[in-house]
């Protein structure tokens, strides 16, 4: 049985995704990140000298700031925070400029549902926009699950209340090599398969967290695609200017 | 990290103490090559577990969970309170997490823990997703009075694990709780009573289930998580302080009683995880899961 959805995608269709880079002045990056209603503006400063109290000065450090549209910062904005500097520290290369903070500024534009994916996709196009060092990308993903055990990807606000149970996933991006296959496969998966981030709500079985883990590595791959060509459709502009 | 040749040899010369503070992440790997850790705990194993109810005569329920030398004191504190109008039968709880000074060199007075926040919110979105309180039977009279639980966890002593020590006492509490004995008076208010005297005055209006004794939650898909270190192949179960600042990749599973999963939290980290490492940590989390069962068993036998 489908499951019908009130915008008319099908269970495994995204939202139709926008992003534009350098589009404010004074930061050294930034990006805005939309998917459907949902979206967010990311803004890099950095890297600059020193890093705060109780870090490791041998490598760089991340801070971010979250922003919320409306109301004070609380737990919630908090929580966004610590996980959105731990998935940057684990895709930026932290040894190139060490002893060195970097700012992202996180402004939440309007939140239709799937908010920590979106935020985490406009960061990491601000970190390019930027060119602080990265490993890989971090591509996110919502994956909610439905009362049948249907996974549903990238729900809106109404979608995401009425589920029982949803996971915000982030995995590296797809990468696209000359080299064969086997040459990117680590414990016998792709390297693209492996999870940064994951953050769950709600309850749900062992196996329908495989599940939407499933439906997510599906869903990476059609983001990765959509990252590379506006990366390269902006590279194609400047290099036209220039 | 410093030549390895020179290493080695200052390896042979040096004091064990002084290699673990230089370089503590061969120390570490040096242990795990031979499947164990520097105090002596095979990798799946997690530290020795207490869990104490009713230390704090004036809060309504109390825990101390003590999970190696983490420490956590649980208290609740329960307040008559008007429901909202979107749920008049249903009670509330607020969590409050706090990590004073006393818990961690790292830790200054007046400038709250980055930890703290993060696991406050974790907490309360696991306990009230995991559906182990009825926010029901807090009701008292429909629409007009409720109880609200102030649940209010300390950390006494930081040594990793946070989480996992902290839901253990905030579980705890909650089988400890008694709810207090109250009345409706004439005006229509809650009236606290302290001794179960005067019952001519007062009209008891409570659940028909019980009549003048402290009342106890049922509390149904308890809860129990478990972190772990994911470090190359290896895995490592409940982390110390020392371990979690080594190798930074953390993963905590949560699981109910009947084995469905309340959370799995990974916040970035250096290693991917991927289906394999995961379901060993659901399978170590399993493990653990049937271990706290039984010591919170055995605590409420007490």
């Amino acid at each position: 049985m489908e499951i019908d959805r009130v915008d008319g995608r099908t269970p495994n269709q995204l939202r139709p995704l926008a992003c534009s880079r350098n589009i404010l002045h004074r930061p050294h990056g930034s990006a805005s990140w939309s998917q459907g209603d949902t979206k967010v503006l990311a803004a890099v400063y950095g890297p600059k000298a020193g890093t705060k109290k109780n870090e490791n000065a041998e490598k760089a450090c991340f801070e971010v700031i979250w922003k919320p549209k409306t109301g004070q910062i609380g737990k919630v904005e908090k929580e966004c925070e610590m996980i959105l500097k731990r998935t940057i520290q684990s895709i930026c290369v932290l040894t190139v400029n060490p002893n060195t903070t970097t700012s992202v500024i996180i402004q939440v534009v309007h939140d239709d549902g799937s908010l920590l994916p979106c935020a985490i996709n406009a960061a990491c196009a601000a970190l390019v926009d930027a060119g602080i060092p990265m490993k890989h990308l971090a591509v996110a993903i919502c994956c909610c699950l439905a009362d049948n055990g249907y996974v549903v990807l990238d729900p809106n606000k109404l979608e995401e209340k009425k589920m029982s149970a949803f996971a915000y996933l982030v995995f590296p991006n797809t990468t696209l090599s000359v080299l064969p296959e086997g040459s990117s496969v680590a414990e016998g998966e792709p390297v693209e398969h492996g999870i940064i981030t994951s953050v769950t709500h709600g309850v749900m079985s062992v196996d329908d967290y495989f599940l939407c883990v499933e439906n997510g590595h599906a869903a990476t791959a059609s983001l990765s695609a959509f990252f590379r060509k506006n990366f390269q459709q902006s590279q194609r502009d400047s290099s036209k200017a220039g | 990290m410093g030549l390895p040749d020179s290493s080695q040899d200052l390896s042979t010369e040096m004091e064990v103490d002084a290699f673990r503070r230089i370089f503590p992440l061969r120390f570490f790997e040096r242990h795990l090559s031979e499947s164990l850790r520097p105090d002596a705990r095979p990798l799946g194993k997690a530290r020795d577990t207490i869990v104490n109810p009713g230390l704090v005569s004036t809060a309504d329920g109390s825990a101390l969970a003590k999970i190696g030398s983490t420490t956590m004191l649980a208290a609740i504190r329960m307040e008559v309170m008007t429901p909202s109008t979107d749920s008049p039968d249903e009670g509330c709880i607020a969590l409050e997490f706090h990590m004073p000074p006393i818990c961690s060199p790292t830790v200054r007075p007046g400038r709250p823990a980055d930890a703290a926040p993060v696991i406050s919110k974790r907490l309360s979105d696991t306990i009230l997703s995991s559906g182990m309180v009825d926010l029901k039977e807090l009701c008292l009279v429909s629409g007009k009075a409720a109880w609200m639980g102030y649940l209010d966890i300390y950390c006494l002593n930081a040594d990793g694990a946070l989480f996992d020590a902290a839901l253990l006492s905030a579980v705890a509490a909650f089988s400890n709780l008694e709810i207090p004995v109250v009345a409706l008076n004439d005006n229509g208010r809650i009236v606290a009573i302290s001794g179960g005297k005067d019952e001519d005055n007062a009209s008891i209006i409570e659940k028909k289930a019980v009549n003048k004794e402290k009342r106890k939650l049922t509390l149904k898909n308890i809860p129990f998580s478990l972190t772990c270190i994911l470090h190359k192949n290896y895995i490592l179960a409940d982390p110390t302080t020392e371990e979690e600042s080594i190798m930074d990749t953390l993963v905590t599973v949560v699981l109910d009683a009947s084995d469905q999963m309340v959370s799995l939290y990974k916040s970035g980290g250096t290693v991917l995880a991927y289906s394999s490492a995961v379901k060993s940590c659901v399978e170590l989390a399993r493990k653990r899961a049937k271990e706290l069962k039984q010591i919170l068993g055995e605590m409420d036998i007490d």
